[in-house]
């Protein structure tokens, strides 16, 4: 299993005017190739600035951030622009579509910056679409689908540019338990096709459905268990929704 | 060019998302722009006006007058004394190199008389010349010849708005008219001329041979003399050469001395025209510096919505960032998104300009003059106004923090 993601001694640090706020106070953990984990603490735990620096829209204070091999932090902003358009996938909370859009362009949109001619963006957006069970949606505005629909669409468009990782911030957390069991199932799914996907939850419930879970206590790692119940319960049962 | 084609495609549609907004904000550039193209319109137009009125004169013209007299200690204004003959025209015409043609005119006026109608109006003699160098045509029968200069015939030319006043439509050629009660015969009907830069009517005029004004017509104590001299040079090149020529020769002719003071102006006609152009550029420089003014403010306009729009879009802005976008995609965005708001804003406002000069034309009559130059600045000056004016703002999105553009609510 290769190595994707190195943290080594990630710290941050906020200053708020006189007050210096230490998010993250030197965090390390490697993922590898293929795994499923999610990321868990309360509000305030660094969870979400840990999220922000392996999505590489900011970069650490001190340590290093390994990804793919390549630190993340010696990098200009443009080749960090460049990162986060091939090698990552972002699923927000929020699923953050653009209004006004149809399907099928939010899911092209990464494409659209990675500089690729149009039908190769449709055929693309189309295939991933179809991954998440969305075909035949792909000409919907966003705002004529469910919350549910409108997270896929958000998966698709993660999935699109075949990223190294797929980042996942709180991706049920505006879903119903019903939406929220498809959805995960949905990750489960694309994982056993071999992609990493990191989530940030603080729902034990939606954790269950991962293999790893590392929990965030202070700006600490203060645990980091893979979820031996997962590989032995089928999908559902073990969550009691 | 690929990723150009990308900022367009997602400009017009965040245009088409708030049409009515993008209509308003357009609205100060169409006004601006339809300003400048009808203000410079109008300029141009008088302007043209202007100077084909001057150019109505005639071309490459000197005009000679007479200088001041003194008498009793009084000196009278110039043109009053007679010190210019035929016999110096005729030798202008043969000594100065440059010069073209000399037309020598005695002045006055008077009535004229046809059937139970009459006209008071201008009577000049003239030699064959004066139509040459006017470059005034005869629209029907004869010009004046040098035999009729020789022998002092009645015979005449009249304008245009002599003939409408003495003939109405019928034809004037061949017809006896009574000029100062004597017989003349019309052999020619000038064509029309319009009016000059002064405001007069040159078509109300009437045309006798030189000789018979001077001897039987007006009067002049000193039968030789003439009242002025209209000399064409050459060329535009020359037309300074030419003055100093004429100067040369009349002040030869005259003896102008230490113990003489000159007695005759030349003047130049080419630098009313210049003049008068200068000052009708002006004109249109200040109408077109107000115009620019309200394109200014339909600058700021779009400052501001676009400002409004950066702050709406945060989240979109956010969320292209975390896909990929570099700092350069959004900048561009914005800033097509500002150039097509003023384009189109100025390709309006050329529309409705050209349209307001020519109902300006229609109405008022003012000529109109929209000028291509005109056109392509106007469309320039408001993409110009998009970039100036969409920087701020584009820079301001592009400089977003993603992190907090993404939780912006």
């Amino acid at each position: 299993m290769s190595e994707v993601v190195r943290l080594e001694n990630v710290a941050k640090v906020y200053t708020m005017g006189e007050e210096t706020v230490e998010a993250l106070r030197g965090v390390s953990f490697t993922v590898g190739s293929g795994e499923f984990v999610s990321i868990m603490g309360t509000s305030g735990s660094g969870k979400s600035t840990c999220m922000n620096i392996l999505g590489c829209l900011d970069v650490p204070s001190r340590g290093v951030y390994l990804l793919d091999g390549v630190n993340v932090g010696e990098l200009s902003a443009n080749e960090l622009a460049e990162i986060r358009n091939r090698k990552l996938g972002f699923v927000f909370q929020g699923f953050n579509l653009l209004a006004r859009t149809t399907a099928r362009e939010n899911v092209e949109l990464p494409l659209v910056y990675g500089q690729l001619p149009a039908s190769q963006r449709r055929d693309r957006a189309l295939a991933a679409l179809e991954r998440v069970g969305l075909s035949g949606r792909e000409n919907h505005y966003s705002n004529q689908l469910s919350g549910g629909q409108q997270q896929r669409v958000a998966i698709a468009r993660a999935l699109v540019n075949q990223p190294s990782i797929i980042l996942a911030d709180e991706p049920t957390g505006n879903l119903d338990s019903k939406t929220t069991v498809e959805i995960m199932t949905i990750f489960q799914q694309l994982n056993s096709q071999g992609i990493t996907i990191i989530m940030v939850t603080h729902e034990p419930d939606v954790a269950a459905f991962t293999g790893r879970q590392i929990i965030f206590r202070d700006g600490l790692v203060v645990s980091d268990t893979p979820n031996k119940a997962l590989s032995a319960t089928p999908v559902g049962e073990v969550t009691g929704l | 060019m690929s990723t150009f084609l990308q900022s367009l495609l997602i400009a017009v549609r965040a245009l088409r998302v708030n049409k009515m907004r993008a209509l308003l904000t357009m609205l100060g550039i169409i006004i601006g722009i339809a300003a400048v193209i009808a203000m410079v319109a109008i300029g141009a137009g008088a302007s043209k006006m202007i100077s084909d009125q001057i150019s109505s004169i005639g071309s490459n013209l000197l005009l000679v007058i007479p200088g001041s007299t003194t008498s009793g200690g009084m000196r009278s204004g110039g043109g009053s004394s007679q010190t210019l003959t035929y016999d110096d025209a005729k030798a202008i015409k043969a000594e100065c190199p440059s010069v073209a043609e000399v037309a020598p005119t005695v002045r006055g006026s008077g009535p004229v008389v046809y059937g139970n109608q009459n006209w008071s109006t201008v009577i000049n003699g003239v030699t064959p010349e004066m139509l040459v160098v006017r470059d005034w045509p005869v629209v029907s029968g004869r010009n004046i010849s040098q035999s009729d200069v020789d022998g002092a015939t009645k015979n005449c030319l009249i304008g245009q708005t002599v003939a409408d006043n003495l003939f109405g439509a019928t034809d004037p050629v061949g017809k006896i008219i009574r000029v100062k009660k004597i017989p003349f015969t019309v052999i020619g009907l000038l064509g029309r001329k319009g009016q000059s830069p002064q405001g007069q009517d040159q078509d109300d005029v009437i045309y006798v041979p030189l000789s018979t004004a001077q001897r039987k017509l007006l009067g002049s104590q000193h039968p030789n003399t003439v009242g002025a001299m209209m000399i064409q040079a050459k060329g535009e090149d020359v037309l300074t050469k030419a003055e100093e020529e004429v100067t040369a020769l009349l002040n030869q002719r005259h003896r102008i001395g230490p113990s003489r003071e000159v007695d005759y102006t030349v003047r130049n006609l080419s630098e009313l025209l210049a003049v008068s152009e200068q000052s009708s550029q002006v004109m249109s420089m200040l109408l077109g510096a107000v115009a620019s003014i309200s394109l200014v403010v339909g600058g700021i306009g779009i400052m501001n919505i676009m400002l409004v729009s950066v702050t709406e879009r945060t989240r979109e802005i956010g969320i292209r960032i975390a896909i990929g976008a570099k700092k350069r995609d959004i900048l561009l965005q914005f800033l097509t998104e500002a150039v097509l708001l003023t384009t189109c804003g100025g390709i309006i406002g050329i529309l409705l300009g050209v349209a307001g000069a020519r109902i300006v034309a229609a109405l008022i009559g003012w000529p109109t003059l929209v000028s291509l130059n005109t056109i392509v600045i106007a469309f320039a000056f408001s993409a110009g106004v998009g970039v100036f004016f969409g920087f701020y703002p584009a820079r301001k999105a592009a400089s977003l923090n993603p992190i907090e553009a993404l939780r912006y609510e």
